[in-house]
């Protein structure tokens, strides 16, 4: 109940401990991801051996994270994945953001609909499906025209068009909520004052959207990132990050997981304080 | 309107239009034509609704999709159960420095990645983990006991993942309720009970129903904390999907499999919303 209404001392402890309790539930899984990366023994499982930073750094019988190369590379490639998804979200989401807020015409409501629904497709869905479409269009080619379009096949490409498909569902949201707030007086002075549509969008409209699109393009990344269900059903070769710890975590963990963990736990804070201290409302 | 402008709008319209035919709108036909064909004979394929009649006469199939959907209804209330009194608190009790506290430690087990809650929950589980470890040494068992790959632990993951997306649309409805009318009530000597039922839940049915759709959904299509948490007992179909397509390189049925779990989650979604009488963008917005 609010504070306002008197309340038993006994139903406030209840509530305190119900509190307690709950964070408890919450931070403890991430808690033993963290100790459990300083452990020197070859499973991230108790009894306690001891602090090493073998799973960051050693090189031997341990192979720490920083030189594991097949862990490296899986790293590098999940960045460039990320990197085209922000990079597409972004301009996309903009390009829709201006559709829907700016532009009048028959059917917007229907498409604004229509651009919510990547968001209730189960992922594992999405994956499947774009698999599917793309390998026919491959064949297509192939059949007709006798060209192998080696883009269409689980790669890099599908990956990034795979995360794509939704992410750009989120970033829309984003933008086009703080494009709908955009006092358009400001524009009409700058057009009344002579300056051009691009001037204006590049001078007034942009720098008004920058908070906006820092935050899409900081939850795009980060989404990317830690994608598995999509991304798992349109893996090449090189598997990006996710995938590569699903199958180490199939065959049995090492605590150089719980070494990348901390890593991406540490970067995705640093990303979260970014963005918060940045948002002005 | 200008010919400037009706250029501008096609312009904007292209990626759009791209985006929702060429990666969902065509993909989703895709499936569907190939969920509707059978092979005949090598590289050749006529219609045919054996795909489905697969899935129904084949009791592992269908097993597995109504335990998959019975399981993700029973973490959707539970994490509606164990959100509310959280949610209440944030919005009504907690102030300031303490409140911003709360959400930013709410929101730190979703900025790590679903594979590291996962491998959490692993270390402490696993019959050599931390959990049976310590209720071993504390003489509550007589040895060791394995608490992973059940269905509670499946169960105990998926309301882990899932607590964020329930919380966040419950505060956000919660905040919005103007204490006066809780004040109100409780001066006329209303019972706890009826004002919970009749002030409170119907303030915040609209957040209710966001947060248990959103919640549903993202279970419904979980694949990684299911299977990494139920190991060789997990039984999602997700991974029945996967298992089609990828391992058997049965597209045909792989496909049948995923229109049957987009139906549901579909059907959920509209039942959901119906039920509490929510517009599909309104909600969607909310989370």
């Amino acid at each position: 109940m609010i504070p306002s209404i008197p309340q038993s001392a006994r139903s406030r402890l209840l509530r305190t401990a119900y509190l307690a309790l709950f964070f408890l539930f919450l931070l403890l899984p991430l808690t033993v991801v963290v100790i459990f990366a300083f452990n020197d023994a070859p499973y991230p499982l108790p009894p306690w051996r001891g602090f090493t930073l073998d799973w960051f750094f050693a090189q031997g019988d341990r192979i720490g994270l920083f030189h594991d190369e097949e862990m490296l590379a899986s790293l590098w490639q999940s960045t460039r994945i990320a990197l085209w998804v922000t990079a597409l979200s972004l301009l996309v989401g903009t390009c829709n953001a201006f559709l829907l807020e700016r532009c009048r015409f028959r059917g917007q409501r229907l498409l604004s609909l229509a651009m919510l629904l990547p968001l209730v497709i189960p992922g594992v869905i999405l994956g499947i499906s774009i698999l599917a479409f793309m390998s026919r269009l491959a064949q297509f080619a192939d059949d007709t025209w006798g060209v192998e379009l080696e883009f269409l096949r689980p790669g890099l490409p599908l990956i990034v068009l795979g995360q794509f498909s939704y992410i750009v569902s989120i970033a829309t949201l984003t933008i086009a909520a703080r494009l709908k707030r955009f006092d358009t007086a400001l524009e009409e002075a700058a057009l009344n004052l002579g300056a051009s549509r691009w001037a204006i969008f590049r001078t007034i409209i942009l720098p008004y959207l920058r908070p906006a699109l820092f935050g899409a393009g900081a939850i795009a990344f980060l989404l990317s990132f830690e994608n598995f269900n999509t991304t798992y059903m349109l893996t090449g070769s090189d598997a990006p990050l996710t995938v590569l710890m699903y199958g180490r975590m199939k065959e049995g963990a090492t605590p150089v997981l719980n070494a990348v963990s901390l890593m991406l736990m540490l970067f995705s804070a640093l990303l979260a304080g970014i963005v918060y201290r940045r948002k002005p409302d | 309107m200008r010919p400037a402008n009706r250029l501008l709008l096609w312009l904007l319209l292209a990626p759009a239009v791209l985006w929702l035919g060429l990666l969902i709108v065509l993909p989703h036909l895709e499936i569907l034509m190939l969920s509707l064909r059978q092979r005949v004979a090598p590289h050749e394929y006529a219609f045919s609704l054996q795909q489905y009649a697969t899935f129904f006469d084949e009791p592992l199939y269908w097993h597995t999709f109504a335990r998959t959907a019975l399981i993700s209804l029973l973490a959707t209330l539970l994490t509606l159960l164990l959100a509310f009194p959280v949610a209440w608190h944030i919005a009504k009790v907690a102030r300031g420095r303490s409140k911003a506290l709360m959400l930013a430690l709410l929101l730190l087990p979703f900025w790590a990645s679903e594979m590291v809650r996962t491998l959490g929950w692993v270390i402490l589980l696993r019959g050599s983990g931390v959990i049976p470890q310590w209720l071993f040494h504390l003489g509550l068992t007589a040895e060791p006991v394995e608490l992973l790959y059940n269905d509670a632990s499946i169960l105990l993951g998926l309301v882990y993942s899932s607590l964020l997306f329930m919380l966040i649309p419950l505060v956000n409805a919660l905040e919005t309720l103007d204490d006066s009318l809780v004040e109100a009530a409780y001066d006329l000597g209303g019972s706890r009970v009826n004002i919970l039922r009749q002030i409170i839940l119907s303030h915040a049915a609209p957040g209710i129903a966001a947060g248990s759709v959103m919640v549903f959904m993202l279970t419904l299509g979980n694949y990684l904390t299911p299977v990494l948490l139920g190991g060789k007992n997990s039984m999602w179909f997700t991974e029945q999907i996967y298992t089609q397509f990828i391992t058997r390189f049965n597209w045909e049925q792989g496909a049948a499999f995923a229109l049957l779990l987009l139906v549901l989650s579909t059907l959920m979604v509209w039942v959901g919303l119906k039920l509490t009488g929510q517009g599909f963008g309104e909600t969607l917005r909310r989370t």
